[in-house]
């Protein structure tokens, strides 16, 4: 397996300044203006790796042999700007977007999972330009595009928890061990969307002491950790309290096997809601609130799930995990920010509070490594450490509280 | 709690250095219905005073159970929280400005603290829009617990300490030429087991009340206004006031089971406190005339080792009687010690006695004004109960508070104390209505 994508763009993640990008009629775009794309099975292939700000038209075909997806993403190389998918081989489609000047990638995913192919910079020079379109469009188009957020993600996950299952089942404990932290970033990123269906979750994510609270079977990604990182015989859970070895064993060939088909049937699970109508129509139904809320949300986690060190109990990854959050957070508020910052001078000025929070936050968190090139182990993080990362999260968090109210005024 | 406005209104007992009284509130009045007489528009920084002028005047004798609805004002010429009749409880909190913090965010905070303060003292919530006045897709601007709540006495006195000013050697804030001589960190004491937690800050807040969760609300509002800016470097909550301002109040015990603040500065005694407290023109710099230095000490009592210890000796470690506080020397509570009285060739009053060594006679006649409360923070890890007396004194300079602790060093207490937290701050004067406290350092 292999994350590329992610371990070649996190490091460029920085305060994108990017308008929302609205949809626009086709008509007003200049047929001169347009840019073609090429997506075969292993390339996609844009006529210009420039282009002046404006209404822009990506004129996609699918060369390739599978069903094609085509992505402008933001220079945090996470954050969708716009796409265009499900298009059948030799069929052609376009992307219409209103590009604000700045840096982009440019990217085909044949197949429509993983990591996608032919990933390339886009720089747009020129003016800023006023958004076009109404305000209930442009919302649409932020739902759309975070939608295509989670989606993107999911799609990601499904191949590399497969990979990771493999190499736990077949015994490469080392292969599971370095991707586990990877994978799950995919997870962490979108981690409200999979809470908000209930049960998956708990089989996806749960530790060992929450499952055996609740009275559930345990499985899921901090069943494998345990497997992967086997705790010393006098260990204690998460809790503090029960013995690591109480009622727990190393799993067998056979459990292993189990765990991880468990592990994948739940993602695709996942996979299959986020790209079905339910998911859509719960999305519409919440509009920007929803998504801004998933952006306070992912902050929550942090502060209360990853600040003490209890998620990734025993491999001690939970930087990643940290860093995941923060990103799928950042994500989010990036697709509402211009709701926020056009409610005058109250909004703007909440929009530089929390564009300054994440600011600092990153830089605190790149002090200790980068989900490219790893963290350090969540063991090494002092009390002073701690008291740092909850400051700045309480920095950022208060501000971002306030992000619901104001994109709704 | 009632919200009628017509409830009989009760005195506020006498502070603010003998200044023109500030009109009562009604008793029992809550945030609520202070706010429902105010209109939700009124929230500004003239709170007191509009509050004051509509519903003041009428009088009723003063005692301390209808003291609940005692409101200070925040505004004036002396920060309240110094002479103000010692309420009962007490939660200070340290701050540390933020990495990056500029002078502007130094100034803002200071702006929303006295702002909020103006509007907590009151009785209010923290804004107009309060705890639940707000947008339901918002997070209130106020926390909400302290609904219902008369204002409870809260009193909120904020202090700047000397790493304000500078820290590490750099002038974060463009301040250090105005640092007050005084004030610098404080000299080791022997026997100080310091912890870095609990020790030192860039600025304090001292917020007392009568009931504890009025100062807990305020402190914890206070923070939630400062994430980003700054962030609480050490906390403590007192309980059961360990002195007296006022001539009025009961002399209290401290956990020794001991009067404590017999001989304190009481806030009719102006010469005592313009000798002793307040910073004098001639003292500067000019941003602090009016004000006062304060200091804090953390003081674990090993209270398991102390109650086994005999009466005779406690009272000889003390040098006061249990019963009354009266000094061993003879007289009743008030009576003055007599350090050179003597009995079968021995001082009645031990030359260690905590009374003696920590007496103005001891001490070239420096006083303190205390305000400690005692602490108990649950047990420690050894099973003792975390124990101790949260030491608060008011001086006019920081010397004052190092001579009588040098003077303490061979105290027979201090085999039962342990100084574990320690901090310094210059209290500015009092924020003139509609300004915030300290403008007079950014002026």
């Amino acid at each position: 397996m292999t994350t590329a994508r992610s371990l070649g763009t996190l490091a460029v993640v920085g305060v994108a300044a990017l308008a929302l990008a609205g949809c626009v009629a086709k008509s007003d775009v200049a047929t001169g203006d347009a840019l073609t794309v090429s997506s075969s099975d292993t390339a996609c292939d844009v006529s210009a790796a420039t282009a002046t700000s404006g209404t822009l038209a990506f004129d996609v075909t699918n060369a390739g042999s599978q069903v094609t997806e085509f992505y402008l993403l933001a220079s945090d190389g996470l954050r969708i700007v716009g796409e265009v998918e499900n298009i059948a081989p030799g069929a052609r489609r376009s992307l219409t977007v209103v590009a604000q000047p700045g840096e982009y990638f440019t990217l085909c995913k044949p197949g429509m999972v993983g990591e996608g192919v032919g990933r390339s910079s886009f720089t747009v020079t020129g003016e800023a330009v006023e958004a076009t379109g109404d305000d209930a469009e442009q919302k649409q188009q932020a739902v759309a595009s975070y939608a295509a957020f989670v989606k993107d993600q999911v799609e990601q996950l499904l191949p590399a928890v497969t990979a990771f299952g493999d190499a736990y089942a077949t015994g490469d404990d080392a292969t599971a061990k370095a991707q586990f932290p990877q994978v799950r970033a995919y997870y962490e990123r979108i981690e409200p969307v999979a809470e908000s269906l209930g049960d998956l979750d708990p089989k996806i994510d749960y530790r060992e002491v929450d499952a055996v609270a609740g009275g559930l079977d345990w499985t899921g990604f901090h069943r494998i950790e345990k497997d992967l990182w086997v705790p010393a015989k006098d260990a204690l859970n998460a809790d503090g309290t029960t013995p690591a070895w109480q009622d727990w064993a190393p799993s067998t060939p056979e459990q292993r096997r189990a765990f991880a088909d468990d592990l994948v049937a739940n993602v695709q699970e996942l996979y299959d809601y986020v790209h079905g109508d339910a998911f859509t129509k719960a999305l519409d139904e919440q509009g920007i609130a929803g998504i801004s809320n998933g952006a306070i949300g992912l902050l929550d986690e942090v502060a209360t799930g990853k600040i003490s060190g209890e998620e990734d109990w025993w491999s001690g990854t939970d930087l990643w995990d940290f860093a995941a959050n923060v990103e799928g957070s950042k994500n989010a508020f990036e697709t509402v920010r211009d709701f926020a910052e056009a409610k005058g001078e109250d909004g703007a000025a909440l929009v530089a509070q929390i564009d300054q929070g994440y600011a600092d936050l990153e830089a605190k968190l790149a002090t200790y490594g980068s989900l490219a090139d790893g963290f350090v182990v969540y063991s090494t993080i002092t009390d002073d450490d701690r008291r740092d990362l909850t400051a700045l999260l309480n920095a950022l968090a208060e501000p971002l509280s306030k992000l619901t109210s104001t994109v709704l005024e | 709690m009632t919200t009628d406005p017509h409830t009989p209104a009760v005195p506020v007992p006498a502070d603010r250095d003998g200044e023109a009284l500030p009109a009562p509130a009604p008793a029992g009045l809550s945030r609520r219905g202070l706010l429902g007489l105010l209109g939700a528009g009124a929230g500004g920084l003239v709170v007191g005073g509009i509050a004051g002028a509509a519903i003041g005047g009428a009088a009723a004798s003063a005692s301390e159970a209808a003291a609940e609805g005692t409101r200070h004002p925040f505004f004036g010429a002396r920060q309240a929280g110094i002479t103000t009749r010692v309420q009962e409880h007490l939660h200070f909190a340290a701050f540390d400005l933020a990495p990056g913090a500029t002078r502007e965010d130094l100034v803002s905070l200071l702006q929303d603290w006295s702002y909020a303060a103006a509007r907590m003292t009151q009785g209010l919530e923290v804004s107009a829009s309060g705890a639940v006045g707000g947008s339901p897709q918002a997070p209130p601007d106020d926390t909400g617990e302290a609904l219902g709540l008369p204002a409870s006495a809260l009193t909120l006195t904020f202090g700047f300490g000397p790493t304000l000013f500078e820290k590490d050697g750099v002038d974060r804030f463009g301040i250090a030429h105005r640092r007050p001589e005084a004030l610098v960190d404080l000299p080791r004491f022997l026997g100080d087991d310091l912890t870095p937690q609990m020790t030192g800050g860039d600025l304090c807040v001292q917020a007392c009340a009568d009931d504890p969760q009025v100062a807990v609300h305020a402190v914890r509002n206070l923070s939630r206004i400062a994430f980003g800016r700054a962030r609480i470097r050490w906390s403590q909550l007192g309980f059961g006031r360990t002195s007296r301002t006022t001539t009025a109040q009961a002399t209290p015990r401290n956990l020794f089971g001991f009067k404590d603040g017999t001989a304190n500065i009481l806030a009719d005694d102006e010469e005592a406190l313009r000798t002793h407290v307040w910073v004098a023109e001639s003292d500067g710099p000019d941003w602090l005339v009016g004000g006062s230095y304060l200091v804090a000490r953390k003081i674990r009592q090993t209270i398991e080792t102390w109650d086994r210890l005999q009466l005779a000796e406690q009272e000889r470690t003390i040098g006061r009687d249990k019963a009354q506080g009266a000094p061993l020397s003879g007289g009743d509570e008030f009576a003055a010690p007599d350090f050179a009285a003597s009995r079968a060739g021995a001082a009645v009053i031990d030359a260690h006695a905590h009374v003696r060594l920590a007496h103005p006679d001891a001490n070239g006649g420096v006083r303190l004004l205390r305000r400690g409360y005692n602490f108990v923070d649950g047990n420690d890890a050894v099973g003792a109960l975390a124990a101790g007396l949260f030491f608060v004194s008011y001086q006019r300079s920081p010397e004052q508070f190092v001579t009588v602790q040098r003077a303490l060093s061979s105290d027979l207490l201090s085999e039962y104390i342990v100084h574990v937290g320690s901090g310094v701050f210059a209290v500015p004067p009092g924020a003139a209505s509609g300004s915030y406290v300290g403008a007079g350092l950014f002026a």
